[in-house]
């Protein structure tokens, strides 16, 4: 595996300067992270980089040192086009992308609005349609103890330990806490208060070949999505994860992992 | 005076079935709209009361989905204020209607322009951003957006108060064609505009700025809000400003009674219901992400001054002798408003007369002493200063400023 490299780009008429980290070897593939920034998603992305060069760029506002990026777009439609931009500036050619809960929104977004530009997709616990009957979980406003429960099978498990750690020097506290709390800001402007910005008028351009994983404990958004993502996308495949909620690729990235290579090179 | 309408008799066992007096608790649980009905009447006829006892302006407030306060829409209760006072030496003081929850913002421009225009130009038009749950959950406004929209809707009501034209405002967040607004204030180029704020975030830096009276809200009393003060006053000096009074007003619970002794006894109830009942907030119902700015987000993280307190382990004798309520007979509240008054320089004091579960009779009862034993014996301490965030026909002579002092009370 290729180490990992930070590119730095000036987009959007100079608007925006985003970081993306590079790494692994092969085809290309995109991973969009979810609500709660990159940091947390950085082991699963390692275990992408086996066999892909991955692109993980981190989402408007939340590259460092440029927090106010996040007042250059005020759109769905500016949101797709900057990421048409990003791609283009990466040079990628029908990449695979991987979008998890808000950065699955986003990858089938782009996906129903470029779909010859996406070689194929892959979804994992996205959010973006609604139901009425299952209400999706606003996850920003979630007290600590109700947050764990939603977001991990396992509240208590090594997985949710990881994701809810904070360094105990007071200033790396701070820095931990406050990109865990923008990056739900950010993406969270997008989405406030519902989840549901019409994605299903358009999910039908979805034309690249499509995976859909699901926790089968999501306490986000309710595993009986997966079949609402999977009868509107033509030929889409489904996976559903044990002993995972709304984090499978970091709660059960075996399960996960095995699914996607199936998936990729079957 | 200031008055919260909030729900005045919660069932015994409030905090155990909810985790917040915002947002969570149900009505048809908890409330009867029978009371409910009771209580607006009388948080009119307290507030008339007030007028009628010489304090000098009555403020309204917007909150939403709580047992907290519940002035859902304040320009209701702003405009049966402002016609029952009619005639009366007092302002009518709506801080007041939340910008980034109205849609167009140009709404509330007319009903403050109602407002001043039915008082006479007695109108004080605040402004507030509102509580992150009112605005983003009550109101759905996007956090991140919330502060952005705040500046860009007072710029709208601003400049649709003062136009000579028609004009077309073609906003981030507001697209209006022509806007030409009727009625518009008497108040002239327009009234007087007071900024409400909980500390220093970005709010007071933008009320300094546009020479705007900044409304310290704090709940925990003019004893523990010199670090707040002391930076204001600095970044009014900084700025360039003047050290006029006036352009600071600041809020604090108040009970008197004749003796020391009979005022503890008689708001100690009220004061624990308040702390307890109606501050039992959560978290993550007002640490929304995205409500703060980055830098005041991460300035929050460094320093919250809520956290360390438990408001539920503290009881009456604890919020008195703390200074979050100032109670006692009418020397003793004099001499601890003045000292708050001197050290933090507060131009207008908002008087919260009415707390927590306190009935109508006691609350008249506080307005009573404290217009009668307390507000005339206030020291003329800034009778040189000109209030120039006060209406204008309720400006009072240099000489007789110092009834001012508590102007807002």
């Amino acid at each position: 595996m290729a180490a990992s490299e930070l590119r730095k780009l000036r987009l959007w008429q100079n608007r925006v300067e985003t970081e993306v980290e590079v790494s692994g070897r092969g085809p290309p593939l995109v991973y969009l992270h979810g609500p709660w920034g990159l940091n947390p998603d950085r082991p699963f992305i390692a275990r992408l980089a086996d066999g892909h060069t991955v692109y993980a760029p981190k989402f408007p506002g939340t590259s460092r040192g440029d927090h106010a990026a996040i007042h250059a777009l005020d759109t769905w439609l500016d949101l797709v086009v900057y990421h048409g931009e990003l791609f283009d500036r990466l040079g990628l050619a029908a990449p695979t992308l991987v979008g998890h809960s808000f950065g699955g929104l986003l990858a089938a977004e782009f996906a129903a609005a470029a779909p010859k530009s996406i070689g194929s997709l892959v979804l994992i616990d996205p959010v973006g349609l609604w139901r009425d009957d299952l209400p999706v979980t606003n996850w920003m406003l979630l007290s600590n103890d109700a947050r764990r429960r939603a977001l991990f099978a396992d509240p208590d498990g090594e997985a949710a330990r990881r994701f809810f750690e904070v360094p105990a020097d007071p200033a790396e506290r701070v820095d931990t806490l406050a990109q865990f709390t923008w990056a739900q800001a950010c993406t969270g402007k997008f989405v406030w208060p519902i989840a549901d910005r019409g994605f299903k008028h358009r999910i039908h351009r979805v034309a690249a070949p499509t995976l859909i994983l699901w926790g089968e404990a999501d306490g986000v958004i309710a595993p009986a999505y997966a079949q609402e993502f999977a009868q509107a996308i033509a030929g889409a495949r489904v996976a559903m994860i044990d002993q995972a909620a709304h984090l499978p690729h970091l709660e059960n990235p075996g399960a996960v992992g095995k699914a996607l290579w199936g998936f990729l090179t079957g | 005076m200031f008055h919260l309408m909030p729900y005045r008799d919660l069932p015994g066992d409030f905090t155990q079935r909810y985790n917040s007096s915002h947002i969570d608790p149900i009505w048809f649980d908890v409330a009867d709209a029978d009371k409910v009905g009771q209580y607006y009447n009388a948080t009119l006829d307290e507030m008339l009361h007030a007028a009628t006892a010489g304090l000098h302006g009555l403020c309204t407030n917007q909150h939403h989905q709580n047992v907290y306060g519940f002035m859902a829409n304040p320009s209701i209760m702003g405009g049966i204020l402002a016609k029952q006072t009619n005639g009366q030496n007092v302002a009518i003081i709506q801080l007041g209607s939340t910008l980034p929850s109205t849609t167009p913002p140009t709404r509330i421009a007319e009903e403050y322009a109602m407002l001043d225009c039915i008082s006479g130009g007695r109108l004080i038009a605040g402004f507030p951003t509102g509580l992150p749950s009112d605005a983003t959950i009550s109101n759905a406004v996007v956090p991140v957006e919330q502060r952005e929209r705040y500046r860009e809707a007072l710029a709208l009501v601003t400049k649709a108060w003062t136009a000579k034209e028609i004009f077309a405002w073609n906003g981030r967040h507001y697209q209006l064609g022509m806007v030409n607004l009727w009625p518009r204030p008497i108040q002239q180029p327009h009234p007087p505009i007071w900024i409400p704020g909980a500390g220093l975030s970005g709010t007071a830096e933008y009320v300094v700025d546009h020479d705007y009276c900044f409304c310290h809200l704090s709940y925990h009393g003019a004893k523990n809000a010199t670090a707040v003060s002391d930076r204001y006053w600095e970044l009014v000096a900084k700025k360039g400003r003047d050290d006029n009074p006036y352009r600071y007003s600041f809020l604090q619970l108040i009970g008197v009674g004749e003796s020391d002794a009979e005022a503890e006894d008689l708001y100690g109830r009220h004061a624990e219901y308040f702390f307890h009942n109606l501050l039992h907030t959560a978290s993550h119902y007002q640490a929304i992400p995205g409500c703060l700015d980055y830098n005041g987000m991460v300035q929050a993280l460094h320093h919250n001054p809520r956290a360390g307190i438990n408001l539920r382990e503290l009881k009456a004798k604890d919020f008195y002798d703390r200074g979050f309520v100032i109670v006692g007979s009418p020397k003793t509240v004099r001499e601890q408003l003045m000292d708050g008054i001197k050290r933090l320089r507060i131009g207008h004091l908002l008087s919260l007369l009415h707390f927590g579960s306190m009935p109508t009779e006691l609350c008249k009862h506080n307005i009573d002493l404290f217009g009668r034993e307390v507000l005339p014996h206030l020291a003329p301490l800034w009778d040189r200063y000109e209030d120039r965030w006060w209406p204008e026909r309720l400006r009072r002579p240099a000489a007789s400023a110092a009834a001012a002092l508590a102007s807002a009370s």
